[in-house]
Formats: structure tokens, sequence, C-alpha cells
């Protein structure tokens, strides 16, 4: 039959190639479609070639997985938006926990005739899939609010997590020596399981950016390493995709945030907060009504729009889209700045303006806006905070000093809508709220939103 | 078993390099369409599984192969319906009335 293996290796080869192809046709919306075109093709060749592979014998349990799959599959396709950084989480766990399940099976088919390399190549996916796995559940859980959102540390964390780690590691190591003793194994994966619990607790909403794509990179590194052990190009390839798309995201991440990885990982955020929480300033702070908003907009011809995880949490995103029509209608030119950490994953914010039908080309990066900050009559902040914190340029003493963020305290006007004067969800206090051309808009972001938009279509129908 | 080995580390790398070139031309616009369209193709780690599944050489590989298969597919599925979802709703501006 080598003409049937052939042919598994030609369509797992064009799979390559169209996998490639996929993400080339990413880099812009225009060809983006495709990319999804070209990866169902991808997956389906591949599929249907493994499917012919003639050492499968029970096709009924192939089956039943690819229909359960399928069923588990369309709803976790079809979620709202909103939930769309949860489900990310939640896809990464299944992979992980796929690659951890091949692996074990593996390593007790092949126990005790197991090669250093190959042993080496399988605790390493073992590892990553296991900690992955439940560190990955942990993430959906904090995303989707069943878990407690404030960062846990305790005394010592570090400690403990890195002797975890060592103590998986340092089996690892003995199994590679010794792969008869399969009575450790176990632990090989019980371990990393334990210690990606371990690895999200401190880590809190504002840091899930980076987590999230860190934990994409282990993904994919998982199933690179499952590549090496089946001895699988296509699967090495898709898993180098997969890891270097998680690790340029964690990159790009980290430097929003101005931080390195380990100081994500190990740094908890929480406890330089818990030192520069304590003084709170009791300066006055100017306010505004919606009425006062509405005509300060109205009058102004350039307004920059800084959307943040409270536009989201306030489902704000169709009000704001409907004071974009409304001010865009009166000549106003409106654009969005958008920080790379704005939300809860890579991308979120954008997602969700998209989904409320704001043309992407009013989406700006950071870079791409801040040099227009100060031609700007309006800056509208609407449930961001730290990312427009101006002490991160000026203030050596703030936790979040050296951080990029959108500078629009250098807009003519600054508006922010914000609940109350309560510090943000890092607790860093915003010294932008306390400038003389700052107004805060108290009141929730969707209400507030929809009162201007309200003010706008009010006076413009009567003909003011 | 060396060559493949090498053959392995090979193609890592390269694919690596590419990924690297490739993802960094990704529009940030897209980052998160990018993140589970990545999720779906790694999720092509269902080839491995089908084959321990079917190949059924011992009950704990069917077993453990069966439920990897599940996890793998409803990555797949899921990811390429709401990757395309997302990106049906990158829109360019509509022509607009003066």
């Amino acid at each position: 039959m080598i003409f049937n293996e052939s042919f598994i290796e030609v369509t797992y080869i064009i799979a390559t190639a169209l996998f490639i192809l996929s993400l080339k046709w990413l880099s812009s919306p225009k060809t983006s479609r495709w990319g999804v075109w070209a990866g169902e093709i991808g997956m389906a060749l591949a599929i249907i070639g493994t499917l012919l592979y003639r050492g499968i014998v029970d096709y009924k349990l192939v089956a039943i997985g690819l229909v359960v799959g399928t069923i588990i599959g369309v709803p976790l396709g079809k979620v709202a938006m909103t939930a769309v950084p949860q489900r990310t989480a939640l896809s990464h766990a299944f992979g992980a926990l796929c690659v951890t399940l091949v692996g074990t099976s593996e390593f007790y088919l092949r126990s005790p005739d197991i090669s250093p390399f190959m042993m080496s190549v399988l605790s390493m996916e073992v590892i990553l899939g296991s900690l992955t796995f439940t560190g990955s559940l942990m993430a959906a859980g904090k995303l989707q609010e069943v878990l407690p959102q404030r960062p846990i540390t305790y005394k010592g964390q570090n400690f403990v997590n890195l002797g975890m780690l060592a103590l998986a590691i340092a089996i690892a190591v003995i199994l590679v020596l010794h792969p008869d003793q399969t009575r450790l194994f176990p632990a090989l994966i019980f371990i990393p399981l334990v210690f990606g619990v371990m690895l999200i607790i401190p880590i809190g909403g504002a840091d899930m950016p980076t987590v999230i794509s860190l934990l994409n990179s282990y993904a994919g590194l998982s199933a690179a390493a499952m590549g090496f052990v089946l001895n699988s190009k296509l699967l090495i390839i898709a898993g180098a995709l997969d890891g270097s798309s998680g690790f340029i995201l964690s990159v790009i991440m980290s430097k929003a945030m101005n931080r390195s990885f380990t100081n994500v990982l190990f740094g908890g955020f929480g406890q330089i907060q818990a030192a520069s929480g304590g003084e709170k300033e009791q300066r006055p702070v100017k306010s505004a009504t919606p009425e006062e908003a509405a005509a300060i907009l109205a009058a102004a011809s350039r307004v920059v729009v800084v959307p943040g995880y409270g536009m989201a949490v306030a489902q704000a995103q169709h009000k704001v889209r409907e004071l974009f029509d409304a001010l865009t209608k009166r000549g106003v030119n409106v654009t969005f700045g958008i920080h790379p950490v704005a939300g809860r994953m890579p991308g979120h914010m954008n997602v969700l303006l998209a989904e409320a039908d704001i043309p992407y080309d009013r989406l700006l990066e950071m870079d791409a806006i801040n040099g227009d900050m100060a031609q700007t009559d309006v800056a509208l902040v609407i449930g961001a905070n730290d990312v427009t914190n101006p002490a991160a340029r000026t203030d050596a003493s703030s936790p979040i000093y050296g951080m990029p963020i959108l500078d629009v305290d250098k807009a003519r006007t600054v508006m922010v809508i914000k609940r109350s004067m309560a510090a943000g969800f890092a607790g860093i206090e915003n010294p932008l709220y306390y400038m003389d051309h700052n107004l805060m808009l108290f009141g929730d972001a969707k209400n507030f939103v929809g009162n201007i938009v309200r003010e706008l279509s009010g006076s413009g129908s009567d003909g003011h | 078993m060396k060559l493949d080995l090498l053959t392995g580390l090979y193609v890592f790398m390269l694919a690596a390099f590419i990924g690297f070139e490739v993802i960094r031309r990704v529009s940030p616009l897209l980052h998160t369409p990018l993140m589970s369209l990545t999720n779906a193709l790694d999720a092509i780690a269902v080839v491995g599984a089908i084959i321990l599944a079917g190949e059924h050489k011992s009950n704990l590989a069917a077993i453990l192969g069966t439920i990897a298969i599940i996890a793998a597919t409803s990555n797949i599925v899921g990811g390429f319906i709401i990757t395309d979802r997302m990106l049906r709703m990158f829109k360019s501006s509509a022509p607009k009335k003066p």
C-alpha cells in the first residue's frame, strides 16, 4: 500500500501549505475570510487523508469522537462576541487536553521501549499540555466570573510554584533515564495540573491579554512536541505556527504593559498596588451632565473615543455606534484609539466595535493616534482607566510608570465616563481625573452614551 | 530515529521562522480572530488522536484517543465558525453622507 501512504503524506503537505496561506491572508481584513476557507480545506484534507490510514481498524470510535466533538463545537462557535475571551481560553484548554491524552496513551503503549529523546519530548508534551489545560480552565473561569477575578497572592507563592515546576522536571529527567518507571508517570501529569491552577491564581483581569497569549503559545508548543512524538511534520508545523503566534502576541501585550513575561507570571501586580493604593487624593474633580457632554461633542470637529473593558462590561458598544453615527452625521471626525491591552484579550475591543458595525478603518492603534491627540478637540474615554493614566509618562513612582498609554490628556478636552471615583481594577490613582480640562461623566456607560445620543439627535431634529 | 529527530528540528525551526514572519504582518485589528484561527489550526492534533483511537492498540489508548478526538474536533468546528463570524463583521467605511 505504498500509494496509500504517499497519498496521506500528500494531503498533509497540501494542508501545511494551506495553513501557512491561511495565516498570511489574515494580514488584512480584505483577504481574511479566504484565510478561514484555506484553513478549513486544509483541515478537511488532512482528516480525510488520516481516515484512509490503513492502520485504523476501529472506525466506530473515530466516528463517535468526530460527531460528539462537532456537537460540542458548534455552540462554542456561536457564543456572543462579549464571551470570546473565555471561549478562547476554553479552547486552549481543549487543545491542551487532546495533546495530554495522546501523550499519556503513547507513553503507556511504548514504555519501557522509549529512547531518551522520545521521552524528553513526550515529557515536554505532557507537562506543557497539563499545565495549559488547568491554567486555561482557570483563566476561562476568571473571565466568565465563576471564579474571583481579583489576584490571590500569598507569601512564598513563587517559591511554591517554581518548586512544583522543578519537581515535575526532575520526574521527567528520571523517566528519561528510566522509561520503565511507569509508576512515576501519573505524577508527571498531576503536578503540572496543580501548577497550572497555581500559576493563574495570582493573575488579575488586567493581565489576561498577556496570559491568554502565553497559554496560546504553550498550547502550540505542546502540540509541536506531540508532532515530534508521533513523527508528524504537519503537527510540528501547526504547533510551531500556533506557538509563534502566541509568542508574538505575548511580546506585544507585555510591551504594551511595559512588563516582562516573568513579571506578569511571577510579579504579582497585586502586591505592588497594595503598597501604592494607600493614599487617596482628595482634590476636586469637575463633572458634567449628558446635556453638557453632548454640547461639547457637537461643537467639536475631531473626537477620539477610547474604549476599555468597562465598555464591554456595560455592553455599551451598540450605543457607542449610535453616538458615532450621530456625530458623523454632524460632520464630526470620529476615530477610535485602541490600546493593545484594552479588554481581556488581544484585539478584544476591535471585535466588539466591528460587531457594532463601526468601520474598521476608524479603529486606530495607539501609535497611529497618539500623534494626532494634540489636534483633537475631545477625547472621550469609555470604561478605560490605566491605559489613559498620564502617571505612566510622568510619575516614576507609579507602578505603571513606563507603560505606553493613549495620550488623551493632550486633547483639548477629555471626558471620562466612569461609574464613580473608585480606583480602577488595578487600584492605581489616575491623575487625569483631576486635570483642569477633564470632565467626569458619572454613570453607567451604556445609559450615559444613550443619553448623549438622545441629546444630540433631539437638538438636531429641533433645528438648533 | 536520529535522522527523524534532526529532520523534525529543521521543520520546527523553519516553521517557527515562517510563523514569525507571517504573523508579524497580521493587523492588530485582527488579533482576536488570529488567536481563534491558530487555535483551530492547532487542533490538527486530531490526526494523532484519530490514529490512536482508530488503531485500538489498548483500551486505555482507545478511550483517551476518543476523548482527544472530541476535544480537538470541538476546537476545529468552534474555532472556524467563530473566526468566520468575527471576520464577517469587519467592514470598511460605507459611503457616507456628507
